[in-house]
């Protein structure tokens, strides 16, 4: 921008605030709504998504396949899907470090007038595919599935009662896996010793139903399981029932 | 008996109309009231000169044309309020403390202290809606131009901010310290450590030495809640003093009216 633009934009826009309205009510009215929505939102979720609790570390483990909070995972994506390991370095750090200093030095490599976004088609359509790029990178990392894993041998028995058994019991392990009982349940050698009771050979001590009607209607503070979809809730019961 | 009207006397002769609080009687509750925060008001400005602020702050003018989307800035600002309430929260009952119970501490936060899972899940669902947010925001301001002349130092405080609000998740991420967030972290600090020139010290800064060590959480803890918190809330103030300064941008569809009067040509 020349100095004639710049004054010309001076112009412009002290019209635009003169014919404006004051800061208080008006904007202090949409910004205290807004305020209102963003904390409604936060209860809403902390009610309906909760927290959960994963195991201890346990720093001996060196199989665990870590995934990070859902904003990093375009990051690491690129990482994931980088074809060469000596660019490592590039993807880590590189891109991350060249998108940075690219946000910071918007206004000074780009400093035409224009404002409108449809006058302005190389910044508009560089900015939907940085977003679309983003967008398509987390979906994938977030594919990559779940970090939570249980390390226990499949018994002999379900595998010899063929692969629908065995598919059934790998999804309860799974299952299992994410609703973090290991939290409270030692299973082998994963988990805490407590307070829950070991599930280890939980199979042989309860049947099936007993294990289902627990997991419906448990001892506090262990949460009831009764609003799991029920193939998975069907696959926690087969998989806990066959630990003997 | 019905009042007599009054004698057509000059104005200069009427006794003054009477002061409020000086009618009579005693004031009203009311007067009394206005009064004494009268008093208040002055006490202070005559020692801040506050009033000139508030005034500068409140009643400036926000240019015509702005909309719902002029709301997402002050909406990240409020994720960033709850954070630091209910981080304040969190701060009393957890232990930073790897040996000493960090995760045990997290479990009674989680299933003992009254309303503790309801507060925690806030926090960490607040971080994302911080997160989203902060992009929202960055998203609007993009479009509608609002970084150029002469606002660029505001996008580059808003670059900071959102650089900090990514390590406010990636410090927060450990502190619960079960397997998912220690190992993330270990990748994530090593990642750092490749980086070149400053990426070594880095890592060995953020794990507080070569290692993961007894020392790694509660220096996460310390960046978490007080370094770079400040830092946030530092360049929030700078990033309103500036947004109240040069004013919030008008869309760039909207005109202002040819207006003969604000419309001043050299004939």
């Amino acid at each position: 921008m020349n100095q004639a633009e710049k004054e010309e934009y001076l112009r412009e826009y002290g019209i635009l605030k003169s014919e404006g309205k004051p800061f208080f009510p008006y904007a202090i009215a949409k910004d205290s709504l807004m305020a209102v929505i963003v904390i409604a939102v936060i209860i809403a979720a902390s009610l309906v998504l909760g927290v959960q609790m994963g195991a201890k570390v346990n720093a001996a483990t060196s199989s665990y396949d870590p995934r990070p909070d859902w904003y990093f995972l375009f990051l690491f994506e690129i990482l994931r899907q980088l074809p060469v390991p000596d660019l490592v370095g590039l993807a880590t750090i590189g891109i991350p470090t060249l998108c940075m200093i690219l946000l910071f030095l918007l206004p000074f490599y780009d400093r035409s007038p224009e404002r409108r976004p449809e006058r302005r088609p190389v910044a508009t359509f560089s900015a939907i595919f940085v977003m679309g790029a983003m967008l398509f990178l987390t979906i994938n990392g977030a594919e990559a599935g779940t970090p939570y894993q249980l390390i226990f041998k499949t018994p002999s028995s379900v595998i010899k009662a063929g692969p629908a058994a065995v598919a059934k019991f790998e999804g309860g392990r799974l299952a299992i896996a994410e609703s973090g009982c290991e939290a409270c349940h030692t299973i082998g050698s994963n988990g805490n010793p407590g307070p829950g009771p070991e599930l280890t050979a939980i199979g042989a001590r309860i049947p099936a139903k007993g294990i289902a009607k627990t997991l419906v209607n448990p001892t506090y503070p262990m949460p009831s399981f009764k609003r799991l979809p029920p193939k998975k809730f069907e696959a926690i019961v087969y998989f806990l029932s066959q630990l003997k | 008996m019905p009042k007599l009207p009054a004698p057509p006397v000059p104005s200069s002769l009427k006794s003054p109309p009477p002061r409020p609080g000086e009618s009579g009687g005693p004031a009203s509750p009311v007067d009394q009231a206005i009064a004494a925060r009268n008093s208040v008001v002055d006490w202070v400005d005559e020692r801040t000169s506050l009033t000139g602020a508030v005034r500068w702050m409140m009643f400036r003018k926000v240019p015509k044309g702005t909309n719902w989307f002029y709301t997402l800035g002050s909406a990240t600002m409020f994720a960033f309020l709850n954070q630091a309430v209910t981080g304040v929260f969190l701060a009393m009952y957890y232990r930073p403390s790897p040996a000493g119970g960090a995760y045990e501490s997290i479990r009674y936060i989680t299933n003992d202290v009254f309303l503790g899972a309801f507060v925690r899940g806030m926090h960490k669902w607040g971080a994302t809606v911080m997160v989203v947010l902060i992009f929202l925001h960055m998203a609007r301001t993009f479009f509608f131009g609002a970084y150029k002349y002469p606002r660029e130092l505001n996008w580059v405080i808003g670059v900071a901010l959102l650089i900090l609000t990514m390590v406010m998740g990636f410090t927060g991420y450990l502190l619960p310290f079960d397997e998912r967030s220690y190992w993330a972290t270990v990748v994530g600090v090593n990642i750092n450590g490749t980086g070149p020139l400053i990426g070594p010290y880095l890592s060995d800064f953020l794990r507080a030495g070569p290692e993961f060590g007894a020392d790694t959480l509660s220096r996460f803890y310390a960046i978490h809640m007080m370094l770079v918190p400040g830092a946030i809330a530092a360049l929030i103030g700078a990033h309103l003093y500036l947004v109240a300064k040069l004013g919030t941008t008008a869309p760039p569809w909207t005109k202002a009216q040819k207006n003969p009067k604000l419309r001043r040509t050299e004939a």
